[in-house]
């Protein structure tokens, strides 16, 4: 009797990090082989493509540390912008400097932000995997000093915590309790640093069972869908708040992205 | 789209090839959103040569994974000797990927 709690308390003391069953194994014979790395280098080359009416590229664009500044701007993100007055992603900062840069509709935009399945990318994807390439190994960093980006935090963690919809989920359902999983895919606390670092900072990632890189925004409207929730939408306040929620908690931790996940 | 990107690495006699394939691998089995087949887009033979030697060469179909990694380990070759990875798809498209080996 003794042995059989002893082995149940040595399977609750697991360390929740990394602790994805036979999916780790996958990820050490794969190594540094990721497909995203197809997709970091679409990515690159639509930064420096002309597009739109305006036939101009995104090397002007501000992504807070400057205009055409790439390296390290991912980790800092969400942000306040003084142009917009508002706190932006990373997603909804692009569709930004596309429309103003490049001259693109907005509407047409986000029309398809993101793939279906069997799809073989789209450019905002493509474009923030290869903007979390370029932050690869920066610290986790999100700005907290504009009394806004205070503001999304407090809204975030209200989301967070929020229940809702047909099964009465909130994100905290399935995020804020360590090692636990749904069948093999391990889920991680979002209300503990380590874990929200890791999880955070492997965004975007290339999903082997999608044949795609996903981005946090489009990890976040799967959430929702999950939860049944209403669609969430690209760059709303929810997305960012969440976003910005996630991000502070895991402020300190190191950018991987992209990962790789089942 | 034709893209591979290739390491290979020698040692104790023995040369180990990686190679990452951008492929689809469409099934034919799939349908869109309205509804429509999506045709079948799937390489259909790979083979990886060293210098002029054919040292793999297999048939694939529409049960390997998009963006396919295949591995391969060969005996022989030298830091510097060439490695050569091509495939052939359904559609008549090919690919072809070179690396010298570390």
């Amino acid at each position: 009797m003794i042995k059989k709690w002893a082995w149940l308390i040595g399977i609750l003391a697991m360390p929740a990090l990394s602790d994805d069953g036979i999916f780790d194994e996958y990820r050490d014979l794969m190594g540094d082989d990721n497909p995203a790395i197809f997709v970091i280098d679409e990515g690159e080359a639509l930064w420096f493509e002309p597009q739109g009416p305006r036939s101009a590229s995104l090397e002007g664009c501000d992504l807070g540390l400057g205009p055409g500044v790439t390296a390290g701007a991912y980790a800092r993100f969400p942000r306040y912008f003084e142009d917009t007055d508002a706190v932006m992603d990373i997603e909804s900062r692009l569709l930004y400097c596309m429309q103003q840069l490049q001259g693109r509709d907005r509407d047409a935009l986000l029309a398809k932000p993101y793939s279906l399945r069997g799809d073989m990318g789209t450019e905002l994807e493509a474009l923030v995997t290869w903007l979390a390439a370029e932050s690869e190994d920066a610290v986790i960093a999100p700005e907290q000093a504009h009394p806004s980006e205070r503001a999304m935090y407090a809204l975030g963690e209200e989301i967070f915590f929020y229940r809702a919809g047909p099964h009465d989920f909130s994100c905290a359902t399935c995020h804020e309790q360590s090692g636990m999983r749904i069948r093999l895919q391990a889920l991680p606390n979002l209300t503990n640093h380590d874990e929200a670092a890791e999880a955070f900072g492997s965004w975007p990632a290339y999903r082997i069972s999608e044949g795609l890189v996903r981005t946090m925004g489009w990890r976040l409207q799967d959430c929702f869908r999950q939860q049944r929730w209403p669609g969430l939408k690209l760059g709303s306040e929810v997305s960012v708040a969440l976003q910005t929620y996630m991000a502070v908690n895991a402020a300190g931790g190191v950018m991987t992205a992209p990962g790789l996940k089942r | 789209m034709s893209r591979i990107k290739i390491r290979a690495q020698q040692a104790d006699g023995i040369t180990e090839v990686k190679a990452l394939m951008r492929h689809p691998m469409e099934t034919g089995m799939r349908k869109d959103q309205s509804g429509a087949s999506i045709p079948a887009h799937f390489i259909t033979e790979v083979a990886v040569f060293h210098g002029e030697r054919t040292v793999m060469q297999g048939y694939w179909g529409a049960a390997v994974s998009a963006n396919p990694f295949l591995g391969v380990r060969f005996k022989g070759g030298e830091a510097g000797d060439t490695v050569k990875v091509t495939w052939v798809d359904n559609q008549g498209g090919t690919g072809e990927g070179e690396t010298t080996i570390r």
